[in-house]
């Protein structure tokens, strides 16, 4: 009976070959999918209000970006911001020149405005922004807010 | 000689690196919010140019004041959650009748299910929302009274899709939406300038 040698006792270990096969997969995802932020916030992250009739933007490279909010170090009053700088009402203009700069003529009229505004400013900021994008006929804007019910923001 | 065999490089460590890198990418992805409410603003207006005179009962004034109270058609005070209701009742109302609307080119509301109040909006192609705010005003409270606002409309346009085409109205065809957006429930808010 030496033919039949004696079953060895003990769990085999797990195959772990294919691990980094799976890690692969799993770095290659986020890979792709991370979006690397273009613009460091100069202001206190904007708490953004909450909505359910919301729409996606649809093409990323057509939106420009207005931060509202506090100011880092606590100061009274909204802060805007446009691309790297905290900046007055009066230089939106140039701001939404400078994008428009960066498209072809055709592409204008889609460019979107995304308005990025913290749930305690004031809506005289907004307003004074939105009579600036009045003024240069970029009507297109998008209030950025998160999805859930806007009963939540009045409590 | 003896044949030398090339050393077959280690592979062992291929998953650490991997997973170093993964870490890394775990860490840095922020999920970009790019979900908001869209609005067009109105085109700048000639200062010359005399704006169209409309009747009381065809505007529903909300104003909202620096301690964030909503105000509706000057009267009553209202919560944000019954705010689209109202305005829903406001457009559906259709109390105009065809003797009323015939110098607009309308005919009377047929589709309308609304109390048909003659003190009420006469149609809601001619059903304004008008927006006022004051600057103090909270951006949450004026972003929740915009969303009802829409809301109130979205409502409506659900209601129409799924009477006629039996989907909602985000399912249907382009031409089918552009039909009702333009035609049967036109979304009309204007927002006056914010008191100071």
């Amino acid at each position: 009976m030496s033919k039949f040698q004696k079953k060895k006792k003990g769990m085999p270990a797990v195959n772990t070959a294919s691990l980094p096969d799976i890690v692969f997969m799993l770095l290659f995802f986020f890979m792709v999918t991370t979006v690397m932020r273009e613009t460091d916030l100069k202001i206190q992250k904007p708490k953004l209000p909450k909505a359910d009739q919301v729409k996606k933007l649809e093409k990323k490279s057509l939106v420009s970006y207005i931060y509202v909010g506090k100011s880092k170090d606590g100061s009274a009053g909204d802060k805007i911001q446009l691309n790297d700088r905290i900046s007055d009402v009066k230089d939106v203009r140039s701001f939404i020149y400078s994008e428009r700069a960066k498209h072809s003529e055709a592409e204008i009229p889609l460019l979107t405005t995304s308005i990025k505004a913290d749930m305690k400013a004031n809506v005289g900021t907004i307003t004074d922004i939105k009579q600036e994008l009045r003024d240069i006929n970029a009507l297109k804007v998008n209030y950025s807010t998160l999805k859930g019910s806007a009963l939540d923001n009045v409590k | 000689m003896a044949r030398r065999e090339t050393p077959e490089i280690n592979a062992g460590s291929m998953a650490d690196i991997a997973f170093l890198l993964l870490i890394f990418f775990l860490v840095t992805t922020t999920m970009d919010i790019d979900t908001g409410i869209s609005r067009k603003l109105p085109e700048k207006q000639d200062p010359n140019v005399v704006p169209p005179i409309l009747k009381e009962k065809n505007v529903f004034e909300v104003n909202v004041n620096r301690n964030d109270d909503i105000l509706v058609e000057g009267d009553t005070y209202m919560q944000v959650k019954d705010l689209r209701e109202a305005a829903m009742k406001f457009i559906d109302n259709g109390g105009g009748t065809n003797a009323d609307l015939q110098k607009d080119k309308l005919t009377a509301c047929t589709w309308c299910e609304g109390d048909k109040n003659p003190a009420s909006s006469d149609h809601p192609k001619k059903a304004i929302i008008s927006l006022q705010s004051d600057r103090g005003t909270s951006y949450a409270m004026y972003i929740s009274v915009q969303n009802e606002l829409v809301g109130a409309y979205t409502d409506l346009r659900n209601r129409y899709a799924n009477k006629k085409f039996g989907k909602d109205f985000k399912k249907l065809k382009v031409a089918e939406q552009k039909e009702i957006q333009t035609n049967i429930y036109p979304q009309i808010i204007s927002e006056a300038e914010p008191t100071k």
